[in-house]
């Protein structure tokens, strides 16, 4: 049985891939700014939704649930949950080339566990088959 | 470096990572609920979305998703992004994938339990 989407389907999970860990990264990058945030001064948190940074982060993060929402609607939350965890692979490339931070052996090994597991869900099928209920 | 992390980091993590698993299975819940082609079909992409945003469960999944959210950025400002995002994330897709098994009931098979399995070491691995 063969297990592919359409092409429309993969460019969805890329979105799905990609939106999740630009939007953290911006954020991240936001809250640098913004400093520590006491949990006696959680008001705090709303002026930090002013940052260009952070709010152009929730941007890229609301079309990243867009994209999520839409590929649940024709997939398994554990079909499309690999492909939010591949953006962690995205991240730790980001914080390398953006944030130059230092990737070790051990973050390698981590990347390739993670594109090994995404690469087990996603020759697999994408969705629980039910059996369809009569009626009568 | 584990050990270094303040406590109030852990615990807001923790609010992470179970806010984030019971937004995760509501919305899947919701999103399986609606028939996304045919409503599309009779109302358009914008009725689609009105259906879609208006589920009860939709919202209460995007809820617990803004608390997962809010304490996300809360962990941020105390910790680096290379210690929060793995470990929120190594964790909520362990407690995700049991959960859509026992609740969605969705057929987690051998393969995906591998994959769980790969994913959350290979994410812990990423804080290193």
């Amino acid at each position: 049985m063969s297990h592919r989407l359409p092409f429309h389907r993969y460019l969805l999970l890329f979105c799905v891939m990609i939106g999740a860990s630009v939007g953290d990264a911006l954020l991240d990058r936001g809250m640098r700014d913004v400093g520590a945030v006491s949990i006696h001064h959680l008001g705090a948190l709303l002026t930090a939704l002013l940052n260009p940074w952070v709010f152009t982060g929730i941007l890229v993060l609301i079309g990243f649930m867009a994209s999520y929402m839409t590929a649940l609607s024709w997939a398994d939350l554990t079909f499309v949950l690999p492909s939010t965890a591949f953006g962690n692979v995205i991240t730790a490339l980001i914080s390398r080339l953006w944030l130059h931070e230092s990737i070790s052996p051990m973050r390698w090994a981590g990347i390739v566990l993670i594109v090994l597991g995404v690469g087990f869900v996603a020759n697999g099928p994408s969705l629980t088959e039910r059996p369809v209920e009569t009626t009568d | 470096m584990v050990f270094s992390v303040a406590p109030q980091t852990w615990v807001s993590i923790l609010a992470v990572v179970t806010s984030a698993t019971a937004g995760d299975i509501l919305i899947a819940h919701a999103m399986k609920a609606v028939d996304l082609d045919a409503v599309r079909a009779e109302r358009g992409l914008k009725g689609a979305i009105v259906a879609v945003i208006t589920s009860p469960t939709l919202i209460l999944g995007i809820a617990c998703m803004a608390v997962s959210f809010f304490s996300l950025l809360f962990s941020l400002s105390g910790a680096d992004l290379s210690l929060v995002a793995p470990a929120t994330a190594s964790l909520t897709f362990v407690t995700t994938a049991i959960a859509a098994k026992f609740i969605l009931k969705e057929n987690v098979d051998r393969r995906r339990w591998l994959a769980a399995l790969c994913i959350c070491v290979g994410v812990v691995l990423l804080a290193f």
